[in-house]
């Protein structure tokens, strides 16, 4: 069976089994690794891509449902937004293993195109769902602010 | 891991890895790799200066390994085994640890930018290949390692003197060429310069300086002339890029022509073993290309990481699983506490001289419980490996990269010398990927050779397979009978700790173990950062079916949850406050000092004793190890009836600070793992099986339940030690010492999610 997916603006065919993991089809047939495998359960966020727009864990979404859809991966961000939000993290040397940090700037990215000023409730909210062992947090959540404050007064332009 | 080792130990321990090899290697070189001459050279303190002294040999030797990438044209100068710098004037660093996220591979490359006066901007780093002559880790002898938080300690002065070797050949090259006196040259930032205007960049003079002999007898910096080490902003890390575009390549990225990707049925309960196994379905399943009994059990190899999942699933395995059908950790745990009313192995005795203890006042019995805990790195364990053309060659984040060599070249039946192994950054560790039986990557070497070398291989363990494997922190239960005298002062001691001994029957077990009693499975209760009078302390080693092993601090990551809520409690009964009590306690000497100091500062910092908020208390907690002194004060509340962690103010002496902001990252990072481990971390076993497999169950902290952490880095002129771990021990008992103060009952049952006060 072909799907015809769209993966960061271009357009590719895959061919196999409609039920494999979007996961699976971006790393291994397309071969963008940046996103990872940590669980196959949807528990810990490594594999977040965004599907027009929203962030989705890739490890549970079978790619048959992925027709028609804009998928983002990590080597694909490139809006103003996630520059901003990847030199963030670069300033801060938020990255410890940084095995989890593709899909934490996934989230992260999502939530500020979202809202701009994102409170610390809002970084809860949207990045509850990514787990990391080395335990960045305190980081992730001050090279958000940092990202939005650099968004709002024009320097991450 | 262990700290350091004496040259006897060191002697002991490269012993015993050789002999891990099979006999059929034993026919082969030894002097290549495992050289007992050259071994006794490189021991100890000397082993800086005569290791180094033999650099030069190095050079040739890692010229032609096969794994070192091939020199640009023209070649770089070469000065030693850890520094090139090529025409361009890029110094790249070759790094002989692993990088799990704990960045030594940033501290490394400053030590030698540091004294090679090298523009930041210009360093790159590399990692090392497995050779235990150059790249051993120096407290260890003849072995290559990371562990024990030893890697910018055990590295200072040798990538120090690697830098300032390449600088010296510069400079003698630049005073060469310009008929100056080579003390009149100038270096700073990858540039040479002398007063009457000449100027020539690194990579200018890099050929000339590969000409030159190596000096001897090379002068290090005296630290006020520090440049990187130390300073703040001067190193950013060199992984943050490429970890925040996706370009960073782990082991699960490893693209080779035509690899495979292989997932194995591995045994259900510990000890399992294959009867016998059905492979008609699962190589059915497109993609699939080999079924093959491999020793850890059944190997399913294919196309991709889906089809071979689907064929594991159809796959027909039956396990003989008597060898632990009977054991529960529920019923291993009830065993644990009736061995604590039995005498153990004695591993404190009061001294023969001592006075007879004085009656006590008052006495305070408690029984702390700690289950298995897994490692659960993001990561899950990998590895893979390429048997071509009489070679095997492993890609992997090897930990412990000598006996991963060692028993990688076992499986294939190859000769140490045919073996290459690629370290790869990994996706954490925390102790995980040092094994003694090299797990994942003795699994990769074995399926590729059950599949006859016809492709490479990637044995990917799945997140199931990766918590259920074993390799725990062991279970632990501590008894203690503490008392104070009728002065309230510290009269008393009892221990008694049962737990599985994580080095028994190790290659490293000969010398952690002595008199039946594990030094790992004791440290930070004995020996003690507090001067105990009348200590007895018993010691009982069982064994289980699971495999025990080190997690990120070792034994402190039970012992000093035991010693410093042990502590509260007692200065609550003298009603003394915590860290007067304790300061009164400490060892003299240097020890004492610096432990106290970090106390000290962590309640000034911290504002121990200042008036809170209601509903939130202090808790504070001190506890030395691997050579680093840590103090932590906890800010806690209860909304809702569950615990909030608020803040977390930490103090930590760890010598001279090569990396300020580095060592800020572990010690938050300390504490988010720590506090992951105290609310959830439990893997229960029951008919042999581990439970909790997967994040949903084995829970992880997450971000809106992170504390604020605020880091004080001691000034200090002792030589670095590890930031890595200690950052870890001193956060369960504060926060349990801040509960203790809000009031709710001691839980001396970890994890907290036990007794209902964390969010489950």
């Amino acid at each position: 069976m072909s799907i015809t997916l769209n993966v960061n603006a271009t357009s590719r065919e895959f061919y196999g089994d409609p039920d494999t993991p979007l996961l699976w089809v971006i790393r291994e047939q397309l071969g963008l690794t940046g996103t990872k495998y940590g669980c196959g359960i949807a528990q810990c966020g490594a594999c977040t891509v965004h599907v027009d727009g929203v962030p989705l864990r890739s490890c549970s979404a079978p790619v048959a449902a992925m027709t028609g859809r804009a998928i983002t991966t990590i080597e694909g961000l490139a809006s103003r937004v996630a520059k901003a939000v990847q030199k963030a993290w670069v300033d801060l040397d938020v990255v410890q293993c940084g095995y989890c940090q593709s899909g934490q700037i996934m989230s992260a990215v999502a939530l500020l195109e979202k809202m701009p000023q994102a409170s610390d409730e809002d970084i809860d909210h949207a990045l509850a769902g990514n787990i990391c062992r080395c335990a960045t947090y305190q980081r992730i959540r001050a090279a958000i602010h940092v990202a939005s404050e650099r968004l709002a007064s024009k320097e991450g332009a | 891991m262990i700290h350091a080792l004496d040259p006897t130990q060191q002697a002991l321990l490269a012993r015993a890895i050789a002999a891990q090899r099979s006999d059929h290697d034993s026919d082969h070189d030894h002097g290549a790799t495992f050289s007992r001459r050259d071994f006794l050279r490189s021991s100890g303190a000397a082993g800086l200066v005569l290791g180094f002294a033999c650099l030069p040999a190095c050079r040739a030797l890692t010229g032609s390994a096969v794994n070192s990438p091939a020199p640009p044209v023209p070649a770089p100068f070469r000065p030693n085994a850890f520094v090139r710098v090529a025409p361009d004037s890029i110094v790249t660093i070759v790094c002989k640890h692993l990088e799990m996220g704990q960045g030594n591979t940033t501290g490394l490359a400053t030590l030698v930018a540091d004294e090679l006066d090298a523009d930041w901007s210009l360093v790159r780093t590399e990692y090392a290949p497995s050779d235990p002559k150059v790249y051993n880790n120096v407290f260890y002898g003849e072995m290559q390692i990371t562990g024990g938080s030893t890697s910018i300690a055990n590295s200072f002065m040798q990538m120090r003197l690697a830098g300032a070797t390449a600088r010296a050949m510069l400079v003698a090259a630049a005073a060469n060429a310009w008929q100056v006196p080579a003390a009149e040259i100038n270096t700073a930032n990858s540039v040479l310069t002398h007063a009457s205007g000449k100027r020539a960049t690194y990579g200018e003079m890099a050929a000339a300086a590969g000409r030159l002999p190596v000096p001897k007898d090379v002068a290090l910096k005296q630290p006020q002339r520090f440049t990187l080490i130390g300073k703040q902003k001067a190193t950013p890390r060199v992984d943050s890029l490429s970890k925040c575009n996706g370009s960073a390549i782990y082991t699960i990225d490893v693209k080779l022509p035509g690899l495979l990707t292989a997932v194995a049925a591995f045994p259900p309960s510990f000890g399992a073993r294959v009867i016998s196994f059905d492979p008609a379905e699962a190589i059915r399943v497109p993609g699939v290309t080999d079924v093959v009994r491999v020793p850890e059990g059944v190997a399913v190899v294919g196309t991709g990481t889906w089809a071979v999942l689907k064929g594991r699933r159809a796959l027909k395995v039956s396990w003989d699983e008597s060898t632990s059908a009977s054991l529960n950790s529920d019923a291993v745990l009830a065993q644990y506490r009736a061995q604590t009313q039995q005498p153990g192995a004695p591993f404190a005795r009061p001294a023969e001289n001592m006075p007879a203890p004085a009656p006590l006042a008052k006495t305070i019995e408690a029984l702390y419980e700690f289950p298995f805990l897994a490692h659960a790195a993001m990561e899950p364990m990998n590895c893979v490996a390429w048997l071509h053309d009489g070679l095997l060659e492993t890609w992997s984040g090897h930990q412990f990269t000598s006996l991963d060599h060692t028993l990688a070249a076992r499986a294939a039946n190859l000769p140490m010398d045919k073996v290459r192994l690629h370290t790869l950054m990994s996706g954490g560790s925390f102790g995980r990927r040092a094994n003694f039986v090299s797990d994942y990557t003795v699994a990769a070497v074995n399926v590729a050779v059950a599949i006859k070398g016809r492709a490479p291989v990637r044995l990917q363990f799945m997140r199931e397979d990766d918590t259920g494997a074993g390799m725990y922190r062991p279970m632990y239960v501590h008894a203690i009978k503490a008392g104070l005298d009728a002065s309230g002062k510290l009269a008393g001691w009892q221990h008694t700790i049962v737990g599985q001994s994580i080095f028994a029957g190790t290659v490293l077990g000969s010398y952690t173990i002595k008199d039946g009693v594990d030094a790992m499975s004791v440290e930070g209760v004995f020996p003690s950062q507090y001067e105990i009078p009348q200590m007895r302390g018993d010691l009982h080693s069982p064994t289980l079916p699971v495999p025990p092993l080190w997690w990120r601090s070792v034994g402190n990551s039970h012992s000093a949850f035991v010693m410093e809520t042990m502590m509260d409690e007692l200065a609550a009964a003298a009603g003394k406050d915590p860290v007067a009590f304790r300061l009164a306690l400490f060892a003299k000497g240097e020890k004492g000092e610096r432990v106290a100091g970090v106390l000290k500062l962590v309640a000034e910092k911290g504002g121990w004793g200042a008036p809170l908020r209601s509903g939130v208390a202090q808790g504070i907690a001190v506890h030395e190890c691997f050579g680093t002194f840590v103090a932590q004060l906890a800010e806690v509340s209860m909304p809702d009836g569950k615990v909030k962690v608020h803040r977390v103010v930490c103090a930590v002496d760890c010598g001279v600070p090569v990396n300020p902001d580095v060592i800020r990252a572990q010690m938050e990072g300390g504490v988010g793992f720590a506090l992951s481990a105290l609310y959830y971390g439990e893997i229960e076993i029951k008919a042999g099986r581990a439970v909790q497999r997967n994040f949903d169950r084995y829970k992880a902290l997450r971000i809106n339940e992170m504390p604020n952490v605020e880091v004080h880095i001691v000034a200090s002129n002792h030589p670095p030690t590890g930031v890595g771990e200690p950052g870890v021990p001193p956060l369960a008992p504060a926060v349990a010492n801040a509960l203790a103060r809000l009031g709710i009952p001691r839980v001396r049952r970890l994890p907290l999610a036990r007794a209902g006060l964390v969010e489950s």
